[in-house]
């Protein structure tokens, strides 16, 4: 027995031995510069669309513009939770300077492993507590949703839009109100209905959502859900929707009038050039339109020249400053100033934002 | 839109919704009117639904692909069948062994496919009775797999109810040692129920891939498969209870989400409702999150009714369930 025991430790030892070489041998460049190692954590698989895929795509983006500078790794379908903390810390150890954490539920882990980690930078997504070396980053996604609006109030016939969201937060919230804020802004008799399917992720229930909607006259879809199940039945149905994270035509394309989609390309990139000259510090990134971070995939050809029109000229006046898809008055559906008049939203009231603007059905549930 | 309509549409939704349950939980109950408890319900639906997914994006037939979802539940099936009857592993154990495992091969076999758009399996109207009002749309415009659905549904009742070899079955269900003592081989028996509710769950994981939503994504099932586990104790194991759980349990699903849609409308249809108790289902209702709750509540709340009548629970239980054979013993 005690044979055999020394003899696992020994492979075991040779094992660890091997592999540091490994590593080390990886991350020294020909020059014996260390090359700059990025870590990235998914809350899903990578996939073909959504949320994780395009923060991917800003992975991707950092290979391409920094070559054989950086190493990235990434580790997909990590759990909100404990699990986090060990994927985090293990990429911390793993000799990783600057760690994407790209999901709400890792900000408690995140401040942990930073806590342990202080040389390392963290940037999470989606969250608000900050650290001396970590940052917040997100996108304006509401920015995104106006424009929709603007298409969905165009193109609507039954005056009905329907909305598949997921949970009742302010970011969710937030949407539908720039969404019904975007359908006001050209059509003044729309309505947005509301379906709350309590899941980011549940093909069969989004699927059923979205039936549920066009049933009671929506013809014109959005989502905050993840997957692809609200264009596809549009497509069935022979009604239109909105795309959301990446271009979803491909599931839609008589349906897909356009996508709201998040581009992290520019801000990963500024984000390891500071790690490289040493500049990174700890702030909050918050980019919509005007920073590229929300984009609108390609119009469908169903989107009359007017209506491209339209969008184009909103978007450039929300990208320069000049146009707050919450710009004042703006009021709740059962009539009460939220926003006077010549004022715009503030950053806090759309971080708390519980209500539902003016246009959108029914009460906000608790 | 009148009340009528909506209704229709919620009806509809309600068959689509419980048809995979229906699958899955059938098979199931097979597998455990032969005495054998299969946890691993979950993990044959999703290798079930890649599989047919695979195979149709492959060969363009949705038929092709309704196959090898079957073929793969019940490979996967063997793999429990093995280690149960033969190795005599726990059934617990090796059922949640096989969902874990379920989850994770899909997820491997399926990574080059998702997002892959497929052409689904679409409805067969009936001619002629597809045009009857309110019965046409109802009964009579369906994919093939919910009359297909039905039909096993009167078959495996057929089958436990009136045939030998059904009453062998349940036999082996019962008491394997008195089933063993007439010269009645339990374990392949056994191999066979446990086949067919890998063929069942394969067929409720096509469903979810091919008709309900035409495309593959991880862990698409949600849990679906141990919604039909629940469904089966629900049924107390008669075949025909399962249709009706099935389809209370999908109704609840999608009469919560046409609650929501029409929102102003139904508040103000239920102030005529007394108070507390109208109010009491607007709060509910302004709640999405109890509102998801309820089709686990309902079926919850029938478990615990069912439950408090013991000897029903006796007597239609096989005795013989989730223990293990062993022709020696």
């Amino acid at each position: 027995m005690l044979k055999l025991k020394s003899w696992r430790s020994v492979v075991a030892g040779l094992g660890v031995v091997a592999m540091a070489m490994a590593l080390s041998y990886g991350a020294v460049r020909a020059d014996g510069h260390e090359k700059l190692k990025v870590g990235f954590v998914y809350v899903s698989p990578i996939g073909d669309a959504g949320w994780t895929f395009q923060h991917d795509l800003g992975r991707k983006a950092i290979e391409e513009k920094f070559g054989d500078k950086v190493a990235t790794t990434y580790v997909e379908s990590v759990a909100e939770g404990p699990d986090a903390e060990r994927v985090i810390r293990q990429l911390a150890a793993d000799g990783n300077q600057l760690i994407f954490t790209t999901s709400f539920g890792y900000m408690n882990p995140t401040i942990k492993v930073a806590k342990q980690f202080p040389k390392v930078t963290f940037a999470h997504s989606s969250g608000y507590k900050r650290a001396d070396n970590v940052s917040t980053y997100l996108a304006r996604f509401y920015e995104g949703r106006y424009l929709a609006g603007i298409i969905a109030g165009k193109m609507t016939k039954s005056n009905t839009l329907g909305y598949v969201a997921a949970f009742p937060i302010p970011e969710v919230v937030r949407g539908i109100n720039a969404f019904a804020r975007g359908v006001r802004s050209v059509n003044p008799d729309a309505q947005v209905r509301v379906v709350w399917v309590s899941s980011w992720y549940d093909p069969g229930k989004e699927r059923e959502a979205a039936e549920t909607l066009i049933a009671q006259g929506a013809d014109v879809l959005m989502q905050h859900t993840d997957s692809t199940a609200v264009v596809q039945a549009a497509q069935d149905r022979g009604v239109f929707a909105v795309g959301y994270h990446s271009d979803m035509s491909k599931y839609g394309p008589k349906a897909h009038l356009t996508a709201s989609t998040h581009v992290w390309d520019q801000f990963y990139i500024d984000k390891v050039q500071a790690v490289i000259d040493g500049t990174a510090k700890s702030d909050d990134t918050w980019g919509g339109l005007g920073a590229g971070m929300v984009q609108m995939s390609p119009l469908g050809d169903m989107v009359p020249e007017d209506v491209r029109k339209l969008v184009e000229a909103a978007r450039g006046e929300i990208a320069a400053g000049n146009l707050h898809p919450f710009a004042g008055p703006v009021l709740d559906n059962k009539g009460e100033t939220k926003v006077p008049e010549g004022q715009n939203i503030t950053d806090k009231g759309l971080l708390t934002m519980q209500f539902y603007v003016d246009g959108v059905v029914g009460d906000l549930p608790k | 839109m009148d009340g009528f309509e909506t209704t229709i549409n919620i009806l509809v939704g309600t068959i689509r919704a419980g048809t995979p349950l229906v699958f899955a939980a059938l098979g199931e109950l097979i597998t455990e009117k032969a005495g054998v408890l299969n946890l691993g319900v979950e993990g044959m639906m999703l290798v079930g639904a890649v599989s047919g997914f695979i195979v149709t994006v492959l060969t363009g037939s949705p038929y092709l692909g309704i196959l090898a979802a079957i073929a793969a539940g019940v490979l996967m099936a063997l793999i429990f069948g093995g280690l149960t009857q033969f190795l005599l592993t726990n059934q617990v154990a090796t059922g949640l062994a096989l969902t874990i495992f379920g989850v994770g091969l899909s997820a491997f076999i399926g990574l080059n496919y998702i997002g892959t758009p497929i052409q689904g399996l679409q409805p067969i109207a009936i001619p002629g009775l597809s045009e009857i009002p309110v019965i046409g749309p109802l009964l009579f415009n369906h994919d093939f797999l919910i009359y297909l659905s039905i039909a096993l549904l009167v078959l495996v009742s057929w089958f436990l109810y009136k045939t030998r070899a059904g009453l062998i079955l349940r036999a082996v269900g019962e008491s394997h040692d008195a089933a063993h003592a007439i010269g009645y081989s339990v374990v392949k028996i056994r191999l066979l129920a446990i086949m067919f509710g890998g063929g069942m769950g394969g067929l409720a994981g096509a469903y979810l891939s091919l008709v309900y939503t035409p495309q593959w994504a991880e862990n698409m099932t949600a849990g679906r498969g141990w919604i039909a586990l629940a469904l089966v104790v629900f049924a107390t194991w008669r075949p025909a209870r399962v249709l009706i759980g099935a389809y209370l349990f999908g109704g609840i699903t999608i009469l919560s989400l046409h609650v929501q849609a029409a929102g102003d409308s139904v508040s103000s249809a239920l102030s005529i409702i007394p108070n507390p108790v109208g109010e009491w289902i607007l709060a509910v209702i302004n709640s999405s999150h109890l509102l998801a709750t309820l089709p686990y509540l309902a079926t919850v709340v029938v478990l615990a009714l069912i439950s408090r009548d013991a000897t029903k629970i006796r007597l239609n239980a096989p005795a013989s369930l989730g223990r293990p054979f062993h022709p020696g013993a």
